[in-house]
């Protein structure tokens, strides 16, 4: 049976899309038949940080509107076998997206075989937010160390306990915190929120802690999800996430400053 | 900042003024979560008829609604003037 995932946040810029092509490649290359879905309808830019912007004829509305099949409108990565991409269309009209359209089309990729189906969901709490996270067995909570973003957090945790379909079933959406743009340094200097603040103040189990790394801005130029990026601790720390997703126990890393010897100082890269 | 702020040892960091008032706001907005779409209206209605006998304002009328097990409770705060 497929699960559905929605990657989250309720704030804008806090790291939605990266995460969803890192877990979505993560776990494809753990073996895993995975399809992620940018349901951010007239801002589509998953296909930009996966690198198959050209590549894209049909999109997830004309899916629902029946102007393609699912097999026509999926692009298959050209790094991952197991992965499959379903691009957002770029019409103005955010409504597109009907309750029945897009449980059509989770219906019919669980069918096809898929099992993992990752929901990007746009910034906000409005229909496109809405319809990302309505039908989601699990939700990753993407935030960053900062107000805002832990504020809007805990309203799109709200949303998920009361106005999903599991919600409205009585069930639960298994949620769970992702945290990015971390930056060791500055927690230890108090000018950050550390991840046990961010963590009792949401109440939610922990899926991982994505530092901030240059690799990040490095990875969405050349359109390489930064889980590839071995060398970089936020891709690093993604493999560890996907791992935990897929019931492991891995320790958390990165999470304080690391000292740098004189060698590593003078030749070690920053990141 | 005075030279009294360079001597002050105490001064809190950053941090842990956004975690105050991260634990403030998200306990108050949990507690309006589970509310029903109609208890602002409700209140201003509520209000309005009060206002007919007592001289009171919008911030002096607060209006909760408890959820225990199967039953809620409707509360009604109305601090009247001396």
């Amino acid at each position: 049976m497929a699960k559905i995932i929605v990657v989250t946040s309720g704030k804008g810029g806090v790291g939605k899309t990266t995460t969803s092509a890192a877990i979505s490649s993560g776990l494809a290359l753990r073996g895993h038949k995975t399809v992620v879905i940018d349901f951010d309808i007239g801002l589509r830019n998953l296909d930009i940080i996966m690198n198959c912007e050209r590549r894209v004829v049909y999109d997830f509305v004309n899916v629902i509107h029946g102007e393609a099949t699912l097999r026509q409108a999926l692009i298959r990565d050209k790094r991952t076998e197991n992965l499959f991409i379903l691009p957002a269309s770029q019409t103005r009209d955010k409504d597109v997206l009907t309750e029945e359209g897009v449980e059509k089309v989770l219906n019919d990729l669980a069918a096809d075989g898929f099992e993992y189906i990752i929901c990007d969901s746009p910034a906000g709490i409005e229909h496109g937010a809405f319809m990302a996270l309505y039908f989601a067995d699990m939700a990753i909570v993407v935030a960053n160390p900062e107000v805002s973003s832990v504020r809007d957090s805990d309203r799109i945790l709200g949303i998920l306990q009361s106005k999903s379909r599991r919600a409205e079933r009585g069930e639960r959406v298994e949620e769970c915190l992702l945290l990015t743009r971390y930056n060791p340094e500055r927690v230890a200097r108090g000018e950050m929120l550390g991840v046990d603040d961010v963590e009792e103040i949401l109440a939610t189990k922990l899926l991982g802690v994505i530092p901030e790394s240059e690799s990040v801005l490095k990875a969405s130029n050349q359109g390489i999800p930064v889980i590839y990026d071995e060398e970089s601790k936020a891709g690093q720390a993604y493999k560890d996430a996907v791992a935990r997703l897929l019931g492991e126990e891995v320790e958390h890393r990165f999470l304080v400053v690391e000292h740098k010897g004189l060698f590593q100082r003078l030749f070690g890269r920053g990141v | 900042m005075s030279i009294f702020d360079y001597f002050r040892t105490t001064k809190k960091d950053t941090a842990s003024i956004a975690k105050e008032r991260l634990q403030i706001i998200v306990a108050h907005e949990r507690s309006r979560r589970n509310q029903p779409d109609y208890l602002p209206k409700l209140q201003q209605e509520l209000l309005e008829v009060i206002r007919k006998y007592v001289d009171v304002s919008q911030d002096q009328v607060e209006v909760l609604l408890d959820n225990n097990g199967n039953c809620s409770v409707l509360e009604l705060n109305i601090i009247l003037p001396d």
